[in-house]
């Protein structure tokens, strides 16, 4: 048992770590939230085609590095760290991943070539209403190779090349389908979100050219492997904004005095980093199995990647919240940065599916099995 | 990054399995031990056993009574032991705690007299830190240790709360050795014989009818000056390294009653509805389980860092932490969905031997041994996130000067 990242694994987060300190400013994030027109850094996502981050996982005969998930992991937590206003969580983790799993030959030798090569970006197009999920078949429909529909908000998808969308297919079977999004019969209308640094937009589909991914009427069982996987990076990206969102605020603390001493010296404020950073341990202990599990291919991924999920979303409203809280009034308001983590916690939580919908994975698997000490 | 057994620890692992089939007792309903001595009895019994096999104190050295193997192998150790009934832990305060002082203050003969007798349990160990005006603020302890012209040191005073006192040999004892200097400088650690008269014992009955605390006085208790450990005066910084050791220890094995509420939830109703199937309880095994991985997984993180060299931290705290106030929750969840048969305390009727009814009463005592849950926060943000002390009145006042109440 070794429960630990290798050397050159976290040597790639400490690069990965400072280069983002360097070129992912809270104003960088903010010229994304700020202008309703840019819909991603796009000068940063350049930088990280050049330093190769998106091929990072992608196997070598596509043009990637071929190196594995736990990679991926250390640079989601420096990429949650710096609040990255990019669509690297859309392209590698959710597009990259649902390819990887369910391309064909040719669709992988297309697509993942184009985004080892920083040529693709993509998104996901799955949300089409209140209570929508990845677990109820889609209103959308493929007829003939066309789709029809809408989609409520993709993230992403303003400056994306190709969606993946989930429809139901001429014989009302879930199935997935790749989406060129630059076509006339597809509308994108970008919409306000709860994170705008990470925008997105509602889709119109009007007999939009696509074409199958994986086998028709398997696109729930594709779906949720893909999520499961997405579940662990997206852990390690919120598990980076927690130590961020702590940092910040025991900063904050220890150089604002009131009744002549530091506020970070009051036990009533200790108190609440101590939960803050009990929250964010836990939660970075079940990303770290959870990676183990995605990295090996483990038969417990599922109720590992929902461990993971549940406890990274709590402990990133924990800190995020807490951390505003700790600014007083000067948390509350636009010019500090509290809010980047309290918006994007959000953004991130619900993203793939909130916390009830993992913690009903979690509950269902952890009933399915019997454990050792039961046995 | 690896979860698997490296072919050496997977056969340590099947060697350990096939030694517990024979060896250890399955839980079965009515065989839990409910009375102390015999509880105390079977535990002697059982570390002899292990003792005898070779699998008493896995990571000591084998000439301190130890197996000689890695902090892993413990961990093995402990996942195989988990599903039988026998008392492995019993005696982890002297081993976890006691052990450690020992072996870093002693030199190497009093190691080679002490250390096998306490891995075998042939001798009994507690620690002397808590005083009745000393549990939070330990370094304000009163018990007096003054040195005789012959060297040898006179013990006065009064411990409390002493895990095991009462069947001990040994202790290691936390005294204070000069009034005149702040409270953290004049401190000494000592070891003390237990079994000498002028120590005696008087167990304190707790809120759910066991005797495991004890009050302890000392009236002119001798130590003999080769049983000092560490400098006169270094007290402070010798106890620090029991107090690491024994949050490494309790990271381990604070009960968290989380398997007891699955195998609960597995077969109870609710109203007609298995509670399997119930929403509220499903939201509660999915929250209290994300709390159960994420200590294991923090504990073998511990592990790992440990294994590389690191030394343990505060960060054990958090173990403590969750697993003591998660027990206490646990318990009274599980007794409310059983409805007024909760009341019922028979283990013969109750369901699990009545281990709910037994939790709901003992978990207040865990979050209160080894350091209260606001103490485990303060030990977090000083030692792990370096945030400033409360100001303090006592800082820099000799002890004599110190106003108590």
């Amino acid at each position: 048992m070794n429960f630990d990242f290798s050397e050159d694994q976290k040597l790639l987060q400490s690069e990965a770590q400072k280069f983002l300190q360097q070129q992912c400013s809270n104003d960088l994030v903010r010229s994304v939230m700020e202008d309703g027109e840019r819909f991603y850094a796009a000068d940063l996502w350049q930088k990280m085609i050049e330093l190769e981050w998106p091929g990072l996982a992608i196997p070598e005969q596509y043009g990637g590095h071929g190196l594995g998930y736990l990679e991926l992991c250390v640079l989601a937590q420096a990429l949650g760290g710096s609040l990255a206003p990019v669509p690297f969580s859309s392209t590698v983790y959710l597009l990259g991943e649902a390819l990887k799993m369910a391309g064909s030959k040719q669709q992988q030798q297309e697509h993942l070539s184009d985004i080892a090569a920083g040529k693709l970006i993509g998104c996901v197009a799955v949300t089409e209403r209140l209570g929508g999920s990845i677990h109820n078949l889609p209103d959308s429909r493929v007829i003939n190779g066309k789709l029809s529909g809408q989609k409520a908000i993709v993230t992403d998808a303003m400056c994306a090349d190709l969606a993946l969308v989930s429809a139901r297919n001429a014989n009302n079977a879930y199935s997935l389908y790749l989406l060129p999004l630059d076509q006339p019969t597809v509308t994108r209308t970008p919409v306000n979100t709860l994170d705008p640094s990470r925008p997105a937009a509602r889709l119109q589909f009007d007999g939009a050219e696509v074409e199958p991914l994986g086998a028709g009427g398997k696109g729930q069982q594709i779906l949720e492997e893909v999520y499961d996987r997405a579940a662990v990076l997206f852990a390690f990206e919120q598990v980076g904004g927690c130590q961020a969102a702590l940092q910040m605020g025991m900063a904050y603390s220890r150089e604002r005095f009131a009744f002549g001493r530091p506020v970070a010296s009051f036990q009533a404020i200790k108190h609440k980093f101590a939960d803050m950073y009990v929250a964010q341990e836990i939660a970075l202990a079940n990303a770290y199995y959870a990676a183990w599990a995605l990295a090996s291919d483990a038969p417990e991924l599922p109720l590992a990647a929902a461990t993971a999920r549940v406890s990274a979303i709590d402990a990133y409203f924990l800190c995020s919240k807490e951390n505003l809280q700790a600014h007083g009034g000067m948390g509350y308001t636009w010019e500090f940065d509290c809010h980047l983590h309290y918006r994007r916690a959000q953004h991130l939580s619900v993203h793939l599916g909130g916390a009830p919908t993992w913690k009903n994975q979690v509950a269902t698997e952890l009933l399915a099995t019997k454990t050792a000490k039961e046995a | 990054m690896d979860f698997n057994d490296t072919p050496e620890q997977a056969k340590f692992r099947a060697e350990v399995r096939a030694w517990l089939a024979d060896n250890a007792r399955l839980p079965q309903a009515g065989r839990l031990v409910r009375d102390m001595h015999l509880r105390f009895d079977e535990a002697k019994q059982w570390y002899q056993k292990k003792a005898a096999a070779g699998y008493a104190c896995l990571d000591w050295p084998k000439k301190y009574g130890g197996a000689g193997l890695t902090p892993v192998h413990k961990v093995i150790w402990s996942e195989e032991v988990e599903k039988y009934t026998e008392p492995d832990d019993y005696f982890v305060i002297g081993i976890g705690n006691c052990g450690p002082a020992v072996m870093h203050f002693m030199p190497e003969q009093r190691r080679a007299e002490l250390l096998p007798r306490m891995a075998s349990a042939q001798d009994v160990w507690c620690q002397l830190f808590s005083e009745p005006g000393a549990g939070s603020d330990l370094a304000g302890l009163r018990t007096s240790a003054r040195q005789s012209a012959s060297g040898d040191w006179l013990i006065n005073g009064q411990k409390i709360w002493t895990s095991g006192a009462q069947n001990s040999d040994y202790g290691v004892v936390l005294c204070r050795t000069d009034t005149s200097v702040s409270k953290y400088k004049g401190l000494t650690m000592f070891v003390i014989d237990m079994r000498q008269a002028s120590v005696t014992v008087k167990p304190i009955k707790q809120m759910d009818r066991g005797q495991h605390f004890n009050e302890v006085f000392f009236n002119d208790a001798h130590i003999p000056d080769e049983n000092r450990l560490g400098e006169i005066n270094g007290g402070w910084e010798a106890a620090l390294v029991v107090l690491m050791n024994e949050r490494m220890a309790i990271t381990a094995s604070v009960p968290d009653g989380f398997a007891e509420f699955l195998k609960f939830v597995r077969r109870a109703e609710l109203a007609g509805t298995p509670l399997r199937e119930h929403p509220l309880v499903r939201d509660k095994l999915a929250q209290w389980y994300c709390l159960h991985a994420g200590v294991k997984a923090s504990y073998y993180r511990l592990i790992t860092a440990v294994a590389q060299g690191g030394v343990p931290g505060a960060e054990g705290a958090i173990g403590k932490l969750i697993a003591g106030r998660m027990n206490q929750e646990i318990a009274d969840f599980s007794l409310q969905l059983m409805g007024e048969f909760a009341d019922l305390h028979e283990p013969a009727a109750a369901t699990d031997d009545g281990y709910f009814q037994d939790a709901i009463l003992y978990t207040p005592g865990i979050r209160l041994a080894g350091g209260t849950d606001e103490i485990m926060r303060n030990i977090i943000a000083e030692q792990v996130l370096r945030l400033p002390q409360e100001p303090r009145v006592d800082k820099g006042m000799a002890f004599e000067d110190i106003p108590g109440g």
